[in-house]
């Protein structure tokens, strides 16, 4: 489904602050994967996302997705596979435009845009069921500018955009990082369902390891650059976050200092 | 004071006199201030192509029209013209990475030349007695009655009704989500497979086209093409959007919708040129009209901002704070008094 193989990323090559972000990341993901990543600050797992859906240009190595190299694919191009969350609930979503036109917009992703209306009388009906599904109320607010939502309620309607076209990919870049717990175990557990009604292949970078190894079949450990530890199946399931940390510690040498990381460390989430 | 209150009743009896002509003006200008709403407001991209993108469409249908062209060809040229350097600051901020204020004032000012090129001299007259003119000046004079400078605005009213009905509609239509998102949020918009360098040209392109047919129609109402028509365009142009929205916002609040934006751009490029009519029936010289469009634009920039924070100003903080200290005192002081009585 998507392929990885010997990724590499340098940001301000040549200059005082060159950074080694992708290290030769290699990966390779099933149809119906869904993995976490986990590691320290500046581990490359935002990174690898980016990458993926092409923010930048990579330096080397390819990323197939359904046997397809799409190194060469812009940004705009490779969403046509891709559907993503970001940390930042206003990241995902116009403001200043309606929730029934960011789901119309969703809704094309991918599709050659022209002079045909932004949004049909038939697709509003749409929305409106798929809305009530959410079980937020926004199904009776269509017609309101998404810049009145919480943080929470925009990025579950994110969510639901990135999945409105099946995406091959889905991309959740610590999303629910900004939310407070109760808002983001809810979104959490609306992208499980989400994730596993449409039978999606996922990736989802979180800082709480608690949630790594509750959610996904498989989970990554990145440190430098570098996967540094991969685990899926039953393996994953016996999985603790003693464990994590200490693979950790094995792994890259060093300890896994990161105050979000430590006082997420009993978040049963 | 006899002077000022003769002054006044000047004002108030030349006033309607040069209503028709403040009106159709501020009309056709209305034309530019929706173009400008387009990059400004929806685009977010302060564009200042439009000071030579209006001269270059007045050139072109001033000269067009002096060489037999039909006004109505001379105007769609224009449009074209105004499309054309929209899409070159277009290219320079997004293929060559010149920052978007940049772009506008490399092509403004490279459209200078174009001008002078175009008009082959600096400016270029046409007579409403020998050529027929879509709009002019010479037909809003009130004493030619009301059925002739009432048609002369009417039509000005149509031609800015049937453009904000075409842009209600364009934006309405797939592609016009795209630039709506472009303008609100360029990452999500990338994220949703939307090639926002295109929309942000393609948004350039219509701005300036019509700005480019505002210049047409400018051209024709005062019978002329000056290369420096366009100096200061901007700023009118500003001055309406913001004008019309402060306004529209206060009358119709949540309700604002998109052809009422619309239509408050052309009512605030009324207004605008209503206020300078009467300012200068008051006897401001024709020398301060681009000092006085600076002013306005900068008090109507200005008062959002500190009417925001005079609700959120560290002064305020400073002064409830002493207040509530010195309730505490009295309280206080109130109580122990209360105290002592009950001892």
């Amino acid at each position: 489904m998507l392929t990885l193989t010997d990724v590499r990323k340098t940001f301000n090559a040549g200059t005082i602050n060159e950074r080694k972000a992708l290290n030769g990341v290699s990966l390779s993901l099933e149809e119906g994967d869904f993995v976490t990543i986990i590691g320290g600050n500046g581990a490359g797992k935002s990174t690898t996302l980016n990458a993926v859906a092409g923010v930048w240009p990579i330096d080397s190595g390819s990323i197939e997705i359904n046997g397809k190299n799409v190194v060469g694919l812009p940004e705009h191009k490779r969403a046509a596979f891709i559907g993503r969350v970001f940390q930042d609930p206003m990241t995902g979503t116009a403001a200043t435009m309606e929730i029934q036109e960011n789901l119309a917009l969703a809704k094309r992703r991918g599709q050659m845009r022209g002079l045909g209306w932004g949004i049909t009388k038939k697709e509003r009906e749409e929305y409106h069921e798929l809305l009530k599904t959410l079980d937020l109320g926004l199904e009776d607010r269509m017609t309101s500018k998404v810049g009145l939502l919480s943080g929470g309620q925009r990025q579950a309607l994110t969510l639901l955009m990135a999945t409105l076209k099946k995406p091959d990919i889905l991309l959740l870049d610590e999303h629910t990082a900004a939310l407070d717990p109760k808002t983001a175990a809810k979104v959490l557990e609306l992208s499980d369902k989400i994730i596993e009604e449409n039978h999606l292949t996922a990736m989802m970078v979180t800082h709480n390891m608690a949630a790594a190894i509750k959610h996904g079949n498989r989970l990554i450990m990145m440190s430098n650059g570098r996967i540094i530890y991969d685990v899926k199946g039953e393996e994953k399931k016996h999985l603790t976050v003693d464990m994590l940390l200490q693979k950790f510690e094995e792994a890259s040498g060093s300890k896994l200092v990161n105050d979000r990381m430590l006082f997420s460390k009993d978040d049963t989430e | 004071m006899g002077n000022i209150i003769d002054r006044i009743i000047y004002v108030v009896t030349s006033l309607p006199n040069t209503l028709p002509g403040t009106v159709s003006q501020g009309l056709i200008w209305g034309v530019l201030a929706i173009g400008v709403y387009i990059t400004y407001k929806i685009l977010d991209f302060a564009d200042l192509t439009v000071d030579g993108s209006i001269g270059t469409g007045g050139a072109v249908a001033i000269i067009l029209i002096a060489n037999g062209v039909p006004m109505w060809v001379a105007l769609i040229c224009a449009f074209a013209a105004g499309c054309l350097a929209g899409l070159i600051t277009g290219l320079l901020n997004t293929l060559l990475g010149i920052p978007g204020i940049l772009a506008g004032i490399l092509t403004q000012i490279g459209l200078y030349s174009v001008n002078l090129v175009i008009l082959d001299g600096a400016n270029k007259s046409i007579s409403v007695d020998k050529f027929s003119l879509l709009l002019s000046s010479r037909r809003v004079a009130v004493s030619g009655g009301f059925s002739v400078f009432g048609w002369e605005i009417g039509k000005a009213i149509i031609i800015v009704a049937v453009i904000i009905a075409a842009l209600y509609w364009f934006f309405g239509t797939e592609y016009g989500f795209t630039i709506r998102s472009t303008g609100c949020n360029a990452n999500m918009a990338r994220a949703q497979g939307i090639n926002t360098k295109k929309s942000t040209v393609i948004a350039l392109v219509l701005s300036n086209g019509l700005v480019g047919l505002a210049g047409g129609l400018l051209a024709q109402y005062q019978g002329f093409a000056d290369v420096n028509m366009g100096r200061g365009a901007i700023v009118i142009g500003l001055a309406s959007v913001i004008i019309g929205d402060v306004l529209g916002t206060a009358i119709f609040r949540k309700r604002f919708n998109f052809v009422a934006r619309l239509s408050f751009c052309a009512c605030g490029a009324i207004i605008y040129y209503l206020v300078l009519s009467i300012v200068m029936l008051f006897g401001l010289p024709a020398t301060f009209n681009k000092l006085f469009s600076a002013v306005i634009v900068a008090i109507f920039l200005a008062v959002p901002y500190l009417k925001k924070s005079s609700k959120n100003s560290y002064r305020r903080a400073a002064r409830n704070s002493l207040k509530a200290k010195l309730l505490n005192m009295e309280t206080e002081e109130k109580g122990a008094a209360d105290n002592a009585d009950a001892d």
